[in-house]
């Protein structure tokens, strides 16, 4: 099939001129090894170079390049012309985001729930730097180390039906990132994101739809961080009852 | 207190995501065997049950037991599950009312079930 045309069908939005989203069709050349982000480069620089699209790494690891491929979740990067010979393609701005333009999503929500549960290792003790580094033993790394490979792409936020609900709803990147660092043998930081963990908008927010861990293109099971989640939220629940915390 | 000085408060849900779990692994487990067993095989005359003996069983303290769990615990399951799906289908009037009502309706038929099963 070299040298063949290949039809793609883009989602176009423009805020300053169209009231609403409209979807606009491509001819791009087909080549095997032809990614998503390949064709929308096609577009731009031979088509319509008003196009805009996020993008960066090229190798599914910045995590810019999240749209809906046939209604999927996916990385530009990542995703093939190849598979997509029989059913034809459409792009569009990744869902349950609003979109800025074009392909473009605002995943400020996203972004701000990322930094609310405190992504970074807390000590409750003051460690000098003299003191060395602290060690971790394989056991204690893999606690927490898949957790740990999330490229923030926004993929599993659009594949979450309970986020497309009520987006007050933690969601499952962010839910996964928090049980990283509670994992995480060097943290201690437990006591501070506990309440997102207990709320409804933390992990009992979920409904175990399990679409998150299916689309993760990095092979995080947020999924399974949020169940482990609800363990834990059960436990620190009958734990509070028995020998109340103290306020923080 | 979190980053963004937005207060969580502590869902119920424990409570009743524990029971939600039981039912599940009952669900699981037992209710295909009984409704296999109870509903097709002793209809058909494949197995025999009679009376005496299923009174016996449930005459014991273990099979009283093990009967209420069986229906107990599958009804928590399916309140649960369709108390979540109305959110899921955007049922999100009177959520307060629909929550006392399926949770309501589990903790009932769980004490009817209870109460009968000690009468006997």
């Amino acid at each position: 099939m070299n040298s063949a045309m290949m039809r793609v069908k883009v989602q176009r939005y423009r805020p300053e001129q169209d009231d609403a989203p409209f979807m606009q069709e491509f001819e791009v050349p087909y080549a095997d090894d032809m990614s998503i982000i390949d064709a929308l480069h096609y577009i731009k620089d031979n088509l319509d170079g008003t196009l805009s699209y996020r993008w960066s790494c090229r190798m599914a690891i910045c995590g810019s390049c999240g749209y809906m491929v046939n209604g999927v979740p996916k990385l530009g990067c990542k995703t093939f012309l190849r598979d997509y010979l029989n059913t034809g393609i459409t792009v569009e701005s990744l869902a349950n985001f609003p979109i800025e333009r074009d392909l473009v999503a605002d995943i400020g929500d996203f972004v701000e729930k990322l930094e609310e549960i405190k992504p970074y290792i807390i000590r409750q003790d003051a460690v000098s730097v003299d003191d060395g580094e602290h060690l971790q033993t394989p056991a204690q790394l893999t606690r927490y180390r898949q957790y740990s490979l999330c490229i923030n792409c926004g993929l599993c936020y659009a594949a979450c039906p309970q986020y497309g609900l009520n987006n007050e709803f933690m969601g499952p990147a962010a839910l996964t990132l928090l049980h990283r660092y509670n994992q995480d043998s060097r943290d201690q930081g437990r006591d501070e994101r506990i309440d997102i963990v207990n709320a409804e908008e933390g992990v009992w927010g979920c409904t175990f739809v399990g679409y998150c861990s299916e689309v993760c293109p990095k092979g995080v099971d947020p999924a399974s961080a949020i169940q482990q989640g609800k363990v834990e939220s059960s436990t620190d629940f009958v734990m509070s009852k028995l020998r109340p915390r103290r306020p923080s | 207190m979190s980053k963004s000085g937005k207060t969580y408060h502590r869902a119920d849900e424990p409570i009743f995501w524990g029971l939600f779990g039981a039912g599940g692994v009952v669900a699981a487990f037992a209710t295909p065997a009984l409704i296999l067993i109870t509903g097709i095989l002793v209809p058909l005359g494949v197995l025999q049950l009679d009376y005496a003996s299923v009174n016996a069983f449930a005459s014991n303290w273990l099979g009283k037991i093990i009967l209420l769990a069986v229906i107990a615990f599958p009804m928590w399951h399916a309140c649960h599950r369709i108390f979540h799906a109305m959110h899921d289908l955007k049922i999100d009037t009177a959520r307060g009312f629909f929550k006392l009502f399926w949770y309501g309706m589990a903790f009932v038929v769980s004490i009817a079930a209870g109460a009968y099963l000690i009468a006997i």
